[in-house]
C-alpha cells in the first residue's frame, strides 16, 4: 500500500489557482523530488501535505487514513514532519535544547511536569544519537541563532527526524547554501533515506542534488502536473526540458 | 560557569528577602514597602511566565489580581472572618475566570491578544465599579482586616504585627516561585519556550499550540491572583483602582524593566519600580514621568532589563 496518496487537489488563493489537480503517489522508502520552475506551485503543494494549508478541492491520504483536514499536529501524531525552506527552529536556545524538546514531544512528554531520571536519561541518550548523526555534537551546546546556515538547516532536519517520523517533507533543504554545506546535507539526507529507509519527499532548486538524491521526480509547472518518472525519464523528458530544463539553460 | 552564577544570583536574592527586616530600617526604609515589593513581584513574575516564557503579551491581568484581592476581601468580610479561606476563595475565583475567558482569546497573538485581554479586564474594572451593594463599588471593600494565623499549636499575628507579615508574603512567595520554576524546568515548560521562540516550528512538532498557551494563560492567572489576595490582605482594603488596566500596565512595566528573561527580573524589576516610586513620591506628585523616562532609557539602550545588563557583562 502507498504511503501517501495525494488526489486531485487545487488550492485557490482568490482567483489564482496555486495548485491545479494535481496528483502524487509516494511508495514507502521512497524518495520523491518535486521540482519545477518558480511559482509552480511546489511550497504550496507541501503546505497543503502538511496542514499548513487546507485545499480547496481533492483529498490527501497518508497511510490509508483520510487527513485531508486534520490540524498540522495531528498531522505530525501520525507521522508527518517537515522542514521550511526559511530555516524554523528555536534561534535563542542551544542545538541541544532544540533537539530536546522534539525528543521530548514525540516522546509523548509535553504535558509532563516531572520527568523521572530514567526518562531524562533516554531523552538525552536520543539527543546524543542526532547530534552524532548530523555532526553537530561539537556544536551542541551553542545557540542555533549562531551556528552556520547549514548547521541550523541540519538541526531543523533532526527535530523533524526526532519526531520519528514515517515521511519527511523537506522543503528546499540546500536553499541558500555554499557548496561544502550543500554537499553536507545531501549527505545526510541520503543517509536518512538510505540507512533508515526513510521515505522522504522534498522540493529542490539544486539539479545536482536531485538527480543525485532522487528515486523518482514529479515537476510541476504553473500549479500543474507537468511530467512524473526516474531521473533518466525526466532528463530526456522534452516538455520538461521546454518548461523548465530549457528555461534554466537560457 | 553560568550554572554557579544562577545558583549564587538565588541563593542573593533569597538571602536579601530573607534579611529584608534587618536591613531594610537600616537603609532608611520600612519592612511594609518590602511587602509591597515582593506582593508585586509575584505579580509580575507570574506575569512573566506568560511574557517571557511563553512569548504572549497579556494587559489584563490585573482583572485576575483583583478578582484574588476581592474575593479574599469580600470571604473575610461577609462569609468567615479567615485568611487561608479568604485566600481559596480569590484564587479559585480568579483561576476559574481565567480558565473561562482563555479559549476565547488563545487564538489570537500579539497586539491583537494584547487589546483582548484589556477589554475583558476592563470588564471585571467595572463590574467592581458599578455593583455597588456588593464591592462598594468607588469606595472599595474596607471595614475588614486580615486575620491571624492560626496553626493550632500556635497563632501568627499578621494582623498588628508587620515583620510577621512580611514573612508570611515571603513564605507564599516562595512557594509560587518554586512551583513556577518547577514548572519552567519541566518539557511542559520547554513546550512553552518552544512556542515563544517559534510558534510555527512548535506547532510543526505536533505541540497544540492554542491549548499550551492556554494552560500557561491560566498558571499565569493563578500565581497572579495569589498576589492580589496577597494585596487586599496587606492593604485590610480593595478598590477598583487596584484592577484598572493601568495596574496591569505596571506588570509589564516591571517585567520588561527587570528583565523578562530572567526568572528574577520581574522581582528587581518590582524593587526598582517601588523604591523609585517611594522615594520620588515624597518629593513630587509627577513620580510616574521619573519612572517613565527612566522605563523609556531602559528599554531603548538594554532592551532585555536590569537583569540583562549584568548577564550582558558577565558573559563576554
Amino acid at each position: 500500500m502507498s504511503l501517501l496518496r495525494v488526489e486531485k487537489i487545487s488550492k485557490h488563493f482568490g482567483s489564482l489557482v496555486a495548485v491545479n489537480d494535481v496528483s502524487m503517489t509516494v511508495e514507502p522508502g521512497e524518495l520523491r523530488a518535486v521540482i519545477g520552475p518558480n511559482g509552480a506551485g511546489k511550497t504550496t503543494f507541501f503546505n497543503l501535505i502538511s496542514g499548513f494549508l487546507t485545499p480547496t478541492f481533492g483529498s490527501i491520504t497518508f497511510d490509508g487514513e483520510d487527513v485531508t483536514h486534520l490540524l498540522p499536529a495531528r498531522r505530525v501524531w501520525r507521522g508527518i514532519a517537515r522542514t521550511f525552506q526559511i530555516t524554523e527552529v528555536f534561534p535563542e536556545l542551544t542545538v541541544r535544547e532544540n533537539l530536546r524538546i522534539a525528543v521530548e514531544v514525540a516522546s509523548g512528554y509535553r504535558l509532563r511536569v516531572w520527568q523521572s531520571q530514567d526518562a531524562d536519561g533516554e531523552v538525552k541518550a536520543r539527543v546524543v544519537d542526532l547530534l552524532e548523526m548530523s555532526g553537530l555534537t561539537e556544536k551542541a551546546d551553542r545557540l542555533v541563532g549562531e551556528p552556520a546556515h547549514g548547521d541550523q538547516r541540519a538541526t531543523e532536519i533532526m527535530m523533524a527526524l526526532a519526531l520519528k517520523p514515517r515521511l519527511l517533507l523537506l522543503d528546499e533543504p540546500t536553499a541558500g547554501m555554499g557548496d561544502q554545506e550543500t554537499y553536507d546535507i545531501t549527505q545526510l539526507i541520503r543517509k536518512l533515506h538510505r540507512g533508515q529507509k526513510l521515505t522522504i519527499v522534498l522540493i529542490e532548486h539544486d539539479m545536482r542534488v536531485v538527480f543525485h538524491l532522487a528515486d523518482r521526480i514529479m515537476v510541476l509547472d504553473q500549479g500543474k502536473f507537468l511530467a512524473e518518472g526516474t531521473p533518466q525519464e525526466i532528463a530526456a523528458n522534452e516538455a520538461v526540458q521546454a518548461a523548465y530544463l530549457g528555461k534554466a539553460a537560457a | 560557569m553560568p550554572r554557579i552564577d544562577k545558583r549564587a544570583g538565588d541563593i542573593l536574592v533569597w538571602a536579601l528577602l530573607l534579611t529584608a527586616p534587618f536591613w531594610m530600617p537600616a537603609v532608611g526604609s520600612y519592612i511594609e514597602l518590602g511587602s509591597h515589593v515582593v506582593v508585586y513581584a509575584l505579580a509580575a513574575m507570574a506575569l512573566n511566565f506568560l511574557l517571557g516564557y511563553t512569548g504572549v503579551l497579556s494587559f489584563g491581568h490585573a482583572a485576575y489580581f483583583g478578582l484574588g484581592a476581592y474575593g479574599t476581601a469580600m470571604t473575610i468580610k461577609y462569609l468567615y472572618p479567615s485568611t487561608p479561606l479568604g485566600m481559596l476563595v480569590g484564587v479559585v475565583v480568579g483561576t476559574v475566570a481565567a480558565a473561562i475567558i482563555g479559549p476565547l482569546i488563545v487564538r489570537l497573538r500579539g497586539v491583537y491578544f494584547a487589546m483582548c485581554t484589556i477589554a475583558f479586564g476592563q470588564v471585571f474594572y467595572y463590574i467592581a465599579f458599578q455593583w455597588r451593594s456588593a464591592t462598594g463599588g468607588d469606595d472599595g471593600v474596607s471595614a475588614w482586616t486580615r486575620v491571624p494565623l492560626d496553626l493550632g499549636f500556635t497563632k501568627i499575628d499578621i494582623l498588628n504585627n508587620p515583620q510577621a507579615f512580611y514573612y508570611f508574603v515571603v513564605a507564599v512567595f516562595a512557594v509560587c516561585a518554586a512551583a513556577m520554576a518547577f514548572l519552567l524546568r519541566s518539557p511542559f515548560g520547554r513546550t512553552l519556550l518552544a512556542i515563544r521562540e517559534n510558534e510555527r516550528r512548535a506547532r510543526f512538532l505536533g505541540i497544540p499550540v492554542d491549548r499550551h498557551i492556554w494552560m500557561s494563560w491560566v498558571i499565569s492567572c493563578f500565581f497572579v491572583s495569589v498576589a492580589g489576595t496577597l494585596f487586599a490582605l496587606m492593604n485590610n482594603f480593595i478598590d477598583p483602582r487596584a484592577i484598572r488596566w493601568d495596574q496591569s500596565g505596571n506588570f509589564v512595566i516591571m517585567a520588561v524593566l527587570g528583565g523578562m528573561r530572567s526568572f528574577w527580573g520581574p522581582l528587581i524589576g518590582s524593587a526598582i519600580f517601588l523604591v523609585l516610586q517611594d522615594y520620588i513620591s515624597s518629593h513630587t506628585e509627577n513620580w510616574m514621568s521619573f519612572i517613565g523616562l527612566f522605563f523609556v532609557l531602559i528599554v531603548l539602550f538594554f532592551p532585555r532589563g536590569v537583569l540583562g545588563i549584568i548577564r550582558r557583562k558577565a558573559t563576554p
